[in-house]
């Protein structure tokens, strides 16, 4: 369906944008690559110039090496954005096809035009890769990591990501040995070992292109997290895989003891892994303890700390990926607690960012390797690579499956273990790990080339056709979750339910010791890594607050209610009997008095206008002081009816406040502020709070400090958190209501409190 | 009941098994957490699972204890508690907390769902009155959060009455502002909660419960 068929201008212009976008991306990394020898030759020239003869001092000069390095890597990044930028600006191939596999493209269009002009394109440099690009998508995975799905599905993860990896790495290694046996392939030449390692490295899910196309199907929660869990939990074994084989085939035979070194081996990496993240974790979480006084630094903390954990396991040859996941999901609870709302959005925006940014240029550069790369092509070998793959996919999650459904409560269907094999996709952790074989391996090229088709093959065609097969399926999707606060009692209570009965049964089951942890975890270690009083904090308070939080937050931008909860259900739907019906003759005397105390007031400030002491400005004294007569009058008169209306009506729960009256508020406080500092309240025969008192004048009057009344500018809203609390809850007092407690609680007001 | 006090026949298992969906062994089970709950009585009674230690720290111990004196929670359609329980209504209690089996056709699943969130429903209405008010909902949520310090107490009135209003919201919509509403009926109970899998987490794995894995109840 050509584009052209839409609607004139928009089309149009949207076209073109694309293909300038194209023609600039593509231009600039050339231009970068296309190097040194101009800059060589001004500098050559510079230097005759100034031992000959005195020039004339250069005003303008080029200096391309200087700044060679940095230019070209930001140079690609920028490719790389405005790549991802274009193809979101064509409707349709969005949504046909994944991200990934139009970078791919683009990656080979790159790299067949350096090659044409005959530079060398750069390859993906392993370490590169594994140090820089890497790091991120896994930390951002990891720090977001669905804490209460992976948990209740760990034993099936790990059994798919260990028990199924192996038989994968076996069954390819042993079948392609096999296969290489046949005289008619003409490899005779490859041992066991070599396919061994060959089919280790080529096993493995791989996390980054499993993120890339699961995020843009939307599956449901359970399928998600155990193929997303798989490909995370997988590294350990790779690891272990490939530096025994890669040990092995240089000796070239294998001993029970090694076999036996390499399943302690794969403890040691794994556990160890997790570790060192762990300990990163908490020392994190100490050190967000105190940076309530450096709040600008704190996300840098997170991120640096997870890097040194991957590092550190790096390091030690233990499983970096796992060490980054431990720190994450270890450091996450307490530093969320300890770190303000700014943080925590840099946070997510930065993680979001870089890894973003990383899975870009890691498939671009997949693209350009695989122009530049040597390749040796052996159609069988490649062909049968390709298709046992997935055979050894199938037939292992089918196995395990069958298992697993055994031990668990909720089985696994039959959609969900295709998806599941379907998903299994290969990528550039694999080529990486490829690429680092040592050039002594004579199968070197040969195995590159299959990894990269096998790449290719899962992320083009398997990426391709899942959207469609998950439609076709039918295929349960992720739920559209509301934040529902019912459903977070229920979760809270059914855990402690559960508890309760595995307590009456006397069976020490799952949810025992989850309770066991988490007293644990309040009790001792909550109070070494939260700062201040939030570690008594259960989570059902947390999740509430957040989403108060929330709320207000929509409410001051878009400057309405949001839609979730309609404006015409209140409080008072649900429970208007507990205030005190006040009686008629009672609404009379307070109207009267109102309005006496209006009159009052009026003359008050009339007096007062003419005093030096309320005023800033004595130039505007007249006009402001004519002005803000009349607006307070309005007020007034305003507040007296809301009052009426109020005696029967009740305060509402701070979340459904009314679309706001703008231009009022400023004034409110001034006239409020005087209202009460005046002294002319009149006594009242209800109980009432003296003004001072009430929290909420308290807050008027250092709100209100001598401004000169008419200031537009609408103040920020404090951090009026705990205020609103309490008021909110004493709506029982009568006194309350008629005391009008000022902006926090009138109807009309809406700023809402924000904390930090 | 049985014709001596320690012997229960196979025939007899076979019937609660049929009734409540347990496996014979899971029943043989139970049978012996009941034995020792109960002192080898025939009966338990409030006491005996009062004297459980591992609901000293649950902050609902009261209403779980309650739940299985409950008469709507043992097939009887009347409001009101009994005294003491036998080992058949032990095990009707306990058959809300079975998991839903592997192949169940659509109609079973919804039975299930009903069965569940009703035991639950039953828990928050104290009153038996067939609706959870604002006061009993308030109450559930202070109770929730009994463990958690003056903070909770606090914010568990707000909280709770963030939740009416939801339910408020989500099954009447728009309401006038002289109307009341009661209270949360066990249709809207199903309503708000329909997106929360309760078939898959409310169950206990009385598989993997033997002898070895208990403890004897202090």
């Amino acid at each position: 369906m050509p584009a052209f068929s839409c609607a004139f201008p928009g089309c149009r212009r949207d076209l073109l944008v694309i293909v300038l976008v194209v023609f600039v991306g593509i231009g600039l990394p050339i231009e970068a690559s296309a190097p040194a020898y101009q800059s060589h030759g001004t500098e050559g020239s510079h230097l005759t110039n100034i031992t000959n003869t005195k020039k004339a001092f250069p005003v303008l000069a080029v200096n391309y090496e200087h700044v060679r390095k940095p230019f070209e890597i930001a140079l690609w990044i920028l490719l790389a954005l405005l790549m991802k930028l274009g193809f979101h600006l064509i409707p349709r191939l969005s949504a046909v096809v994944p991200e990934s596999c139009l970078l791919i493209v683009v990656g080979l269009l790159v790299g067949g035009l350096i090659k044409v002009i005959g530079e060398e394109p750069p390859v993906l440099d392993s370490q590169l890769f594994f140090l820089c690009l890497l790091p991120p998508i896994i930390l951002d995975a990891g720090y977001f990591l669905p804490i209460r799905p992976f948990t209740e599905n760990v034993g099936t993860i790990l059994v798919f990501a260990v028990i199924g990896t192996l038989w994968n790495a076996f069954f390819m290694g042993g079948l392609l040995y096999a296969l290489c046996q046949i005289e008619s392939v003409g490899l005779s030449g490859v041992d066991l070992l070599a396919c061994l390692l060959f089919g280790s490295i080529v096993s493995a899910v791989d996390p980054v292109a499993v993120l890339a196309v699961f995020e843009e199907i939307h599956i449901n929660e359970l399928v998600h997290i155990l193929v997303f869990g798989e490909s995370l939990l997988n590294d350990a074994v790779t690891v272990v895989l490939y530096n025994l084989f890669e040990e092995f085939s240089k000796v070239g035979t294998v001993t029970v003891l090694d076999v036996f070194l390499g399943v302690v081996c794969f403890f040691v990496v794994s556990l160890g892994g997790v570790l060192v993240g762990a300990i990163y974790g908490f020392l994190a979480a100490f050190t967000s303890r105190f940076t309530s006084h450096t709040r600008v630094i704190e996300p840098l903390f997170v991120f640096l700390y997870s890097y040194m954990a991957y590092l550190s396991s790096e390091m030690f040859h233990l499983s970096g990926i796992m060490a980054l996941i431990a720190c994450g999901v270890v450091m996450r609870p307490y530093v969320e607690a300890n770190i303000s709302h700014k943080s925590y959005t840099t946070i997510k925006y930065f993680l979001k960012m870089w890894s973003s940014v990383s899975e870009t240029l890691i498939f671009i550069f997949l693209g350009v390797s695989t122009v530049a790369g040597p390749h040796a092509w052996n159609w069988t070998f490649v062909i049968t690579t390709v298709i046992l793959c997935l055979v050894s996919r199938v037939l292992g999650v089918i196995g395990l499956t069958f298992i697993i459904n055994k031990f668990r409560i909720v089985k696994l269907t039959k959609k969900d273990q295709f998806i599941v094999a379907y998903g299994g996709l290969r990528g550039a952790i694999a080529f990486s790990l490829g690429y680092l074989l040592s050039n002594s391996h004579q199968m070197r090229n040969l195995f590159l080339t299959a990894i990269i088709t096998v790449i290719f093959f899962t992320v083009f065609v398997q990426g391709m056709t899942i959207r469609p097969l998950v439609e076709l399926l039918a295929v349960k999707k992720k739920k559209e979750s509301k934040p529902s606060i019912n459903e977070e009692i229920h979760t809270e209570f059914l855990d402690h339910l559960l508890t309760g009965v595995e307590g009456v049964c006397g069976h020490y089951g799952h949810y025992h010791w989850k309770e066991k942890l988490n007293r644990f975890n309040k009790t001792y270690v909550k109070r070494w890594l939260i700062a201040g009083e939030n570690f008594k904090e259960p989570e059902l308070i947390a999740f509430y607050r957040k989403m108060e939080l929330k709320q207000a937050i929509m409410m001051v931008e878009s400057g309405q209610l949001p839609s979730v909860l309609p404006s015409t259900i209140s409080m008072q739907n649900i429970q208007p009997r507990a205030i005190p019906r006040v009686s008629k003759k009672r609404e009379e005397e307070i109207r009267r008095i109102l309005r006496a105390n209006l009159q009052n007031n009026k003359q008050k400030m009339r007096s007062r206008s003419y005093s030096r002491h309320t005023l800033f400005d004595a130039d505007e004294e007249d006009d402001v002081s004519e002005v803000r007569l009349r607006k307070t009058k309005m007020e007034m008169e305003r507040r007296v009816s809301v009052m009426e209306r109020r005696m029967s009506h009740y305060l509402t729960v701070p979340a459904n406040r009314e679309s706001p009256r703008p231009g009022v508020r400023r004034v409110r406080f001034e006239s409020d502020n005087q209202v009460f500092s005046a002294d002319s309240f009149p006594t009242v025969h209800f109980e009432q709070p003296s003004p001072p008192s009430t929290p909420d004048a308290v807050s008027l009057e250092e709100e209100v400090p001598k401004r000169p009344s008419l200031k537009a500018d609408i103040e920020g809203p404090r951090g009026n958190a705990s205020d609103n609390h309490q008021g909110e809850l004493d709506y029982q007092r009568l006194a309350r209501c008629l005391s009008d407690p000022g902006p926090n609680k009138d109807k009309e007001d809406d700023d809402p409190f924000m904390s930090c | 009941m049985g014709a001596s006090q320690s012997v229960r026949t196979e025939h007899e298992f076979q019937d609660v098994a049929d009734r409540t969906g347990f496996s014979l062994e899971q029943i043989g089970n139970l049978n012996k957490r009941f034995r020792q709950l109960s002192k080898n009585e025939e009966t338990l009674s409030r006491q005996d699972l009062a004297s459980i230690s591992a609901l000293d720290n649950n902050p609902l111990r009261a209403q779980i204890i309650n739940a299985f004196f409950d008469k709507r929670n043992l097939r009887e359609n009347e409001a009101g508690t009994v005294q003491v329980i036998g080992f058949e209504e032990f095990l009707m209690v306990m058959s809300h907390f079975r998991p839903a089996a592997m192949h169940i056709t659509e109609e079973e699943r919804e039975k299930l769902r009903r069965e569940k969130l009703r035991f639950v429903f039953n828990m928050h209405d104290t009153d038996s009155d067939g609706t959870i008010t604002l006061e009993e909902y308030r109450r559930a949520v202070e109770e929730l959060l009994s463990k958690a310090g003056t903070i909770g107490q606090e914010t568990a009135k707000a909280i709770a009455d963030a939740a009416m209003l939801e339910v408020a919201s989500t099954t009447r919509g728009k309401m006038e502002p002289d109307e009341f509403y009661e209270g949360i009926t066990f249709e809207n109970f199903l309503q708000i909660l329909k997106t929360f899998d309760i078939e898959t987490r409310m169950h206990i794995r009385f598989l993997n419960m033997d002898t070895a894995t208990m403890r004897c109840g202090k």
